[in-house]
């Protein structure tokens, strides 16, 4: 892969906690990718239409609300309506370990939950972007 | 303090002390680190001496409890008068659920209660509005009208409680429909004993429920200010948060300096809408992080109330001594606890726990063991709640005031934090306040790179998270953990619609476009909202009449 692996950073629902999201946007830069951080309060129509527009390798969110069984999953689900299913999806934040299987099924590929260290989220895209 | 000749004799000692055997133990064996700091990063030495705080004058820079500077506490009897309220951030789901868990607590031993609503009523949306889909009822009880609130209180004496409420946007609603409830219990609302949150800095700065732009807010605020000022004089009409200023990365300075900068722009935004300042400053009240250093955070907090004071009587010139006084709230720091062996964080809130009532605090809520996974079970913040009333009656810290002043270290480390702090609030007002530099985005930049440098510091190994980064086992599966009912969410609907249909809907109409009018004014908002509120408007309906006329925050990106 030549170009820089290309992220979105984004923050759908309600939660204002951003420590997290902004701790991995700037851990991903560092390791050379390309990071688009959405900011706080977006709607899934918001995130997907980035992340077209934005032509990113990678979505990767972050809940802390516990509003992630549906969120995540209607990201997923819009980006495939629109056609785009070479998009690597990943979460984390307060999830419950319960949830991760019912997650994944949906299409969200990896979960990483609290105590995860920044390295693993890198390998992990390095190893898994599908572009 | 100390004689100079016998200082001198402490300096010499000290040295030889260093040569002779110091250095000859280090040389067969090494510290275990090359530098020692604190949580925060500042430098910790091998040993504090009387050298260390020479210059320190007793009456002038500690004094007694209850008197400015207020370093020793702002009690003159502090424990041995009242124990701290010991009050639990609570609420979930429905108000019905939420009632249930606060009769709980109170029968369990907490003495105040504390609300915590979630994210649709935070940012003023009800339950049916399309950005509340997911959210009803997780993070917090979900109220949308004043039927809600009377369910959540039901059978609680307000004239008997005081319940602190976080709120921040639609403080002025939510303390309406506290108002609106008491009245119907028949207390008066100038027997009301309370707090609302009330800080919309620091929703910029670190939480993210804001709803309307700063001048709007801060046009809010100072209503606040000014109609409890005289309709209910025993509220504190705001927690002006280093909580969250904390969690979201800052170290302990950094929490102090950006907290008191935003007091200092709600005590200036006062000010300017005319108040007097000995006329709401005694109502103000703070909200602090309970951190692991247990010995820096008594620290911050000395330093914290010393700082406050001196900017009250110097900046302000307040006349009043209540007006100086830093009282304050505190909860053990979330971002502490770790979802690997989860009992650990019973012993990290423990030393949180003493860190806050070394440290003087007026009110404590403390954390519960799982809550890194989830709000907490029953059986766990019933544990949350003993960590506090084991500390209160069995642990002795309570018997004596301020007991750690006079330590070397200690006095040394409040000084250090106090000049630090001020520095911060220094290159605050250089760049035109706090507002400005929240909207510059220095402050979020600086609690960026604190949260970037602490992450850093674990995955070096360089700090260590016994669970986390050491002493790891393989997790079993989470035990019973808290879940909310996804069905809230149709609850809330179902009985919003029902509400629509039993309440006036002409008055309601009346009132909502009353308030629209008079948002428009620069009339203080208080009574029209209260009207409102007592007309069964939702909150989602009377915050879009806000939103109409004062617009929405636009967040810039900073990263």
């Amino acid at each position: 892969m030549d170009r820089p692996i290309r992220v979105l950073v984004a923050k759908p629902g309600l939660d204002g906690h951003d420590r997290g999201a902004k701790v991995i946007a700037r851990a991903l830069r560092d390791a050379g990718m390309e990071v688009i951080y959405t900011g706080l309060r977006q709607t899934p129509e918001q995130i997907v239409q980035a992340a077209i527009q934005e032509d990113v390798d990678v979505v990767a969110m972050s809940i802390l609300s516990g509003a992630h069984n549906h969120l995540f999953p209607k990201v997923v689900n819009l980006l495939r309506e629109e056609g785009v299913d070479d998009v690597l999806v990943i979460g984390g934040g307060v999830i419950p370990e319960d949830d991760i299987p019912k997650l994944k099924e949906a299409g969200i590929e990896e979960i990483f939950t609290p105590g995860t260290s920044t390295k693993d989220v890198v390998e992990y895209i390095k190893r898994n972007v599908k572009r | 303090m100390f004689d100079k000749n016998k200082l001198e004799e402490i300096r010499l000692e000290k040295q030889n002390w260093t040569k002779n055997n110091v250095e000859k133990t280090i040389s067969r064996f090494p510290e275990r680190k090359e530098s020692f700091k604190t949580g925060s990063n500042l430098e910790v030495k091998r040993l504090y001496t009387p050298d260390d705080i020479e210059d320190l004058d007793y009456n002038e820079k500690l004094g007694f409890p209850g008197q400015y500077p207020f370093t020793r506490g702002v009690q003159p009897t502090m424990y041995r008068g009242r124990l701290w309220t010991m009050r639990q951030y609570a609420g979930f789901a429905t108000a019905e659920e939420s009632n249930k868990r606060y009769k709980y607590l109170l029968e369990q031993g907490q003495t105040g209660l504390s609300v915590a609503f979630d994210l649709p009523t935070q940012i003023g949306y009800d339950s049916d509005h399309p950005l509340s889909e997911g959210e009803v009822g997780k993070v917090g009880v979900a109220i949308d009208s004043l039927k809600d609130m009377e369910i959540l209180f039901d059978g609680i004496p307000l004239d008997k409680v005081s319940t602190s409420m976080t709120i921040n946007a639609p403080a002025s609603v939510l303390l309406a429909m506290y108002i609106a409830v008491a009245e119907k219990q028949g207390v008066p609302k100038g027997s009301l004993r309370g707090t609302i949150q009330n800080d919309i800095l620091k929703e910029y700065i670190a939480r993210g429920t804001y709803i309307f732009p700063p001048k709007a807010s801060m046009r809010l605020i100072t209503n606040i200010f000014e109609y409890c000022s005289k309709e209910v004089p025993k509220w504190n009409t705001i927690s002006i948060s280093g909580y969250h200023i904390r969690e979201a990365g800052a170290t302990a300075v950094q929490e102090v300096a950006f907290t008191l900068a935003d007091g200092i722009a709600y005590v200036e935004a006062a000010i300017e809408a005319g108040l007097d300042v000995d006329d709401f400053a005694p109502r103000l009240s703070f909200f602090f992080n309970a951190h692991n250093d247990l010995l820096e955070e008594v620290a911050k907090f000395r330093a914290a109330r010393r700082l406050w004071a001196r900017i009250m009587k110097e900046r302000f010139n307040a006349k009043n001594e209540k007006s100086m006084m830093l009282k304050f709230h505190t909860q053990t720091a979330g971002s502490t606890l770790t979802a690997q062996q989860p009992d650990n964080n019973i012993v990290r809130v423990t030393i949180q726990t003493l860190a806050a009532v070394l440290g003087g605090t007026q009110s404590l809520h403390t954390n519960s063991r799982d809550e890194a996974l989830a709000l907490p079970t029953e059986e766990s913040v019933r544990i949350a709640l003993r960590t506090q009333q084991i500390v209160a009656y069995e642990s002795g810290v309570t018997e004596t005031i301020d007991p750690l002043a006079g330590s070397y270290y200690i006095e040394s480390l409040t000084n250090k934090i106090e000049e630090e702090a001020m520095n911060y609030i220094k290159k605050i007002d250089e760049l035109g306040g706090a507002i400005k530099a929240i909207e510059s985005g220095y402050i979020q930049k600086e609690i960026q790179d604190a949260a970037y440098n602490y992450q850093m510091e674990i995955e070096s190994g360089k700090r260590i998270v016994v669970g986390v980064n050491k002493f790891q086992i393989e997790e079993e599966g989470h035990k019973d953990i808290l879940r909310v009912d996804p069905e809230v969410e149709r609850l809330q609907r179902e009985k919003l619609k029902a509400l629509k249909e039993e309440r006036d809907n002409r008055l309601v109409e009346d009132v909502l476009m009353k308030l629209k009018e008079k948002a428009n004014t620069s009339e203080n908002l208080m009574p029209y909202i209260l009207d409102a509120v007592k007309a069964y408007a939702t909150l989602g309906e009377i915050c879009g009449v806000l939103r109409e006329v004062f617009g929405e925050y636009e967040q810039s990106i900073i990263l």
